[in-house]
């Protein structure tokens, strides 16, 4: 599978990390080249350096066939952005953003655009964790 | 009207003042993240400006989202302009949502996503700066109509446009245009089949995206 992960942070970089052991092509778009530190040294897969909100940045890895794009920077408005230019210029791809406020997350499901909230995650985790007691 | 301003920048400020003060005197409530900028502008402001990140909806729901006729988003990230809007508009009683869009190139992302209307300075200096200039074949967009599908845009005649000394009549438009006025000097002019074009002449004309490019040919 080819993958682009927009937003090298700590979450970002763990998941390139995973994908490309796993066999997968990856592509991760920063804008701050320092983030790529947080790649492993085996990381294979291609970094850009690069504003995810200018298509020029994304469009030419989107153009070459990618099954799914993850727009996880640590803002959520400029995920949600990304994820709705990709759906409407690419189609109905997979695009997944993540969005830490959790009543936007549910929001922007009910329009169409998947979103993972790592918020509700954690809630849930930690709830769970309590009734295990 | 009720109208919430997001973001006490230049634009958002000046707006509000504007709002505020017109004859009409509209009720406004600007939010602004930056605790700072709401303090200094209090002492002007009053109770019409609050401190908040507008693009979460509990901000909104405590500005009076669900009575607003109008959500303006001013702040200078796209992004957040975006988002605001869509909210606005997603869970509140259907506000008329406006952004400023930054960068240009977001303006037909933003109309294609909801938002009713987007300005951004940019372009509008750039139509400008073409209108003094005069530029020959230059065909101004005026309004982006919803969906951003149909324009009305406005085009200078010169001594060397096709049409100039036709008649409408003798033209074939290109499907999805027509002309709807010609400014003469100080006259508008309804045109109709008779109307003759002449050099200096501006034609206004409401045409489909797609029919764009051969009427601009055919000017």
């Amino acid at each position: 599978m080819r993958v682009m992960i927009i937003g090298c942070g700590r979450v970002g970089a763990v998941l390139a990390n995973r994908l490309d052991e796993g066999g997968h092509e990856v592509v991760v778009l920063d804008r701050n080249q320092q983030a790529f530190r947080r790649l492993s040294e085996k990381f294979s897969g291609e970094r850009i350096v690069g504003n995810g909100l200018v298509e020029e940045f994304v469009r030419p890895t989107l153009e070459k066939k990618t099954d799914l794009l993850f727009a996880m920077t640590d803002k959520d408005n400029v995920n949600l952005m990304i994820a709705q230019r990709v759906k409407l210029s690419f189609g109905p791809g997979k695009v997944i953003a993540v969005v830490h406020d959790s009543i936007l997350a549910g929001l922007y499901k009910e329009l169409g655009v998947q979103t993972v909230c790592p918020t509700d995650l954690v809630i849930k985790d930690l709830l769970q964790t309590i009734q295990e007691g | 009207m009720y109208i919430i301003v997001v973001g006490a920048g230049k634009v958002g400020y000046h707006l509000a003042r504007l709002l505020m003060t017109q004859g009409h005197g509209h009720e406004v409530m600007v939010i602004e993240k930056d605790r700072s900028k709401v303090d200094l502008l209090e002492i002007e402001f009053h109770d019409s400006i609050m401190e908040g990140d507008g693009s979460m909806v509990e901000t909104l729901k405590e500005a009076g989202a669900n009575r607003a006729d109008v959500v303006v988003a001013t702040t200078g990230n796209d992004e957040d302009n975006l988002v605001i809007c869509q909210i606005a508009k997603l869970m509140f009683l259907r506000p008329r949502t406006i952004a400023r869009v930054n960068n240009p190139r977001n303006e037909e992302l933003f109309t294609g996503l909801g938002v009713d209307a987007s300005v951004s300075g940019t372009k509008l200096i750039n139509a400008i700066i073409h209108e003094q200039v005069g530029a020959g074949d230059m065909m101004i967009p005026l309004l982006t109509l919803k969906a951003g599908d149909i324009q009305i845009v406005e085009v200078q005649l010169t001594r060397s446009s096709q049409i100039v000394k036709k008649k409408i009549k003798d033209l074939t438009l290109p499907a999805g245009s027509i002309f709807i006025a010609v400014i003469r000097g100080e006259e508008v002019i309804i045109p109709y089949g008779e109307t003759e074009f002449q050099p200096e002449d501006k034609v206004l004309a409401l045409v489909k995206r797609t029919s764009e490019e051969a009427l601009r040919k055919m000017l």
